[in-house]
């Protein structure tokens, strides 16, 4: 897995994805989180119930599945877009090996630009490291790996894969989720808060699924997409000009 | 080992035929895959490269089938045509990059081969971002070379070069197949093609038009008047006479010149010089104004 072969195909997505111009984009939401909780802690020093909306509501259920999703979508849907993905694909190199390196990217990308601006925003917010900062930040941990997942297949599936990424995140996670108990189930969110509460024990966080379940459908879901992800790369196809 | 073997491939998408029951087999040496816009040059070299499944028929490289293969790449080398590349990276971080990813014993020493090939050698150390089209063009060859396939594809290896970089390309692979390697690229543009590949396909609305050498292609076409512009020093007179040829359909005096349509290519050559000797009248140039690509497209389209 950490042959040559995966070294050159992570090296070349890292400077591929930091160097566009993108990047930046990664950094607004968790410093956004970062900011407003410096805020909240300067004029509420006291009460003690924004710690978990902040963290729970605006951390693991926007910044985080938000980083993902540009993340785990440009890893490689860039290079499926301007088509620099063939010379990756016209070597022997196994489509599993390629996936797993890109995803292996988005996971410690996204983790270094949501999952720990959300633990220092918790040690911010709760004034130390109480089971709510590490809570969150195990959850968001956990969500890293989920979320990318879910976005490079997508990435694979479609050229929309933003649109695509959002309307799961939005629709489903946001609205459905939140109206119909079942959608609970397939919802990554709902794993990220599971995995977090098992440690935090809040029952503000609003988590739906004990840990048990949340890491079940967590894995099965992770496998599912990668397996599918790969599947699909391993029929990658040029389009034929145009007729 | 190293030829490309196609055997009733058809591929269509919905409703529309890209490559229509095409049966080939393409050896060592330089093959050009030639055809208007939209004929489905780029479809039957993406289908031979392994990025697209045959709707029917089998398609093999190198003796393997090269859809959801991705060993073929061990014996083929893919030049594409999108310009897309690691623009970030070096020429030489591009081209060591792929050596690496063909696992190759030294990748370094394969790194300098390939590049001292196409001749970048100078460029290596510059990123792809300041590279010209041609230098473009060449670090990709250089990428696709570096593990020594017998085979090379390339999709319209020309576009966007100027002159001098054409010039240079159809030098490298008039190199490389006289090493013996299956060289297959696509194209639009006439004159050099003609010039790099005595081999062609020519495809035209999805079927194999024509096969084999250029020239006798166009010969064979009999049927076709073929046209000629002849200057000399009395126009009007041998137009005249050449009218009374059974070999001449049509005679047209024009500014540049006297054209004429033949129907004999071979009886129209022989008796020019004849009847000119006899009135009097003095050839100054005699040139086949159709012998292009251009015209056996044309040709071909209407038939």
């Amino acid at each position: 897995m950490f042959g040559v072969q995966a070294r050159v195909v992570a090296g070349i997505t890292l400077r591929a994805t930091m160097g566009r111009k993108r990047a930046f984009l990664f950094a607004i939401p968790p410093l956004v989180l970062i900011l407003v909780t410096v805020a909240l802690k300067l004029s509420h020093p006291e009460r003690a119930s924004w710690p978990v909306d902040i963290l729970g509501l605006f951390g693991l259920t926007v910044v985080l599945p938000l980083t993902a999703l540009i993340i785990g979508t440009s890893v490689l849907g860039a290079e499926i877009d301007d088509g620099s993905i063939i010379h990756l694909l016209a070597t022997p190199v196994s489509r599993a090996v390629v996936i797993g390196a890109k995803y292996a990217v988005a996971c410690v990308l996204t983790m270094a630009f949501a999952a720990v601006p959300i633990l220092v925003a918790g040690l911010i917010a709760t004034g130390g490291a109480t089971k709510l900062a590490l809570g969150v930040f195990v959850g968001a941990l956990a969500g890293a790996v989920m979320y990318n997942a879910i976005f490079v297949m997508i990435s694979v599936l479609t050229t929309r894969a933003i649109a695509w990424g959002l309307l799961y995140a939005l629709i489903w996670e946001g609205v459905l989720g939140n109206l119909v108990a079942g959608a609970r189930l397939l919802s990554v969110g709902q794993y990220s808060l599971g995995i977090a509460n098992s440690i935090a024990h809040d029952s503000s966080l609003n988590a739906a699924l004990g840990l048990p379940t949340a890491l079940t459908l967590g894995v099965l879901v992770t496998v599912a997409a990668l397996v599918v992800a790969v599947r699909r790369l391993a029929s990658f196809s040029l389009k034929g000009e145009p007729a | 080992m190293s030829m490309i073997e196609l055997s009733h491939v058809s591929r269509w998408y919905g409703n529309v035929v890209a490559i229509n029951d095409i049966t080939m087999t393409i050896g060592p040496g330089v093959t050009g895959l030639l055809g208007p816009n939209g004929a489905g040059k780029s479809t039957l070299l993406h289908l031979a490269a392994g990025f697209l499944a045959p709707s029917r028929g089998e398609l093999t490289v190198g003796g393997a089938a090269s859809w959801h293969n991705p060993g073929i790449y061990r014996t083929v080398g893919l030049v594409p045509e999108r310009d897309s590349v690691y623009a970030f990276l070096t020429g030489e971080a591009f081209v060591r990059a792929t050596a690496q990813l063909h696992k190759l014993p030294d990748p370094e020493a394969a790194t300098r081969r390939a590049i001292g090939i196409v001749e970048m050698a100078d460029a290596q150390d510059r990123r792809i971002s300041t590279y010209s089209k041609g230098m473009r063009q060449r670090i990709k060859v250089a990428a696709a070379l570096v593990h020594d396939p017998p085979i090379l594809l390339l999709d319209e290896p020309f576009n966007g070069m100027d002159p001098r970089q054409r010039l240079h390309m159809m030098d490298l692979l008039h190199r490389l197949g006289d090493q013996g390697r299956t060289i297959l690229f696509s194209s639009h543009i006439l004159e050099e093609v003609e010039r790099l590949s005595g081999t062609i396909q020519v495809i035209v609305a999805g079927r194999l038009a024509a096969s084999g050498d250029f020239r006798a292609i166009r010969r064979l076409m009999t049927s076709r008047p073929h046209v000629f512009m002849v200057r000399t020093s009395d126009d009007r007179r041998l137009g005249a006479s050449l009218i009374g040829r059974p070999a001449v359909t049509g005679v047209e005096l024009t500014g540049r010149g006297l054209q004429v349509r033949a129907s004999d290519y071979g009886a129209f050559s022989r008796e020019l010089a004849v009847l000119a000797r006899d009135q009097g009248i003095r050839l100054r140039e005699l040139l086949p104004a159709d012998e292009s690509l251009e015209s056996v497209f044309a040709y071909l389209v209407e038939t």
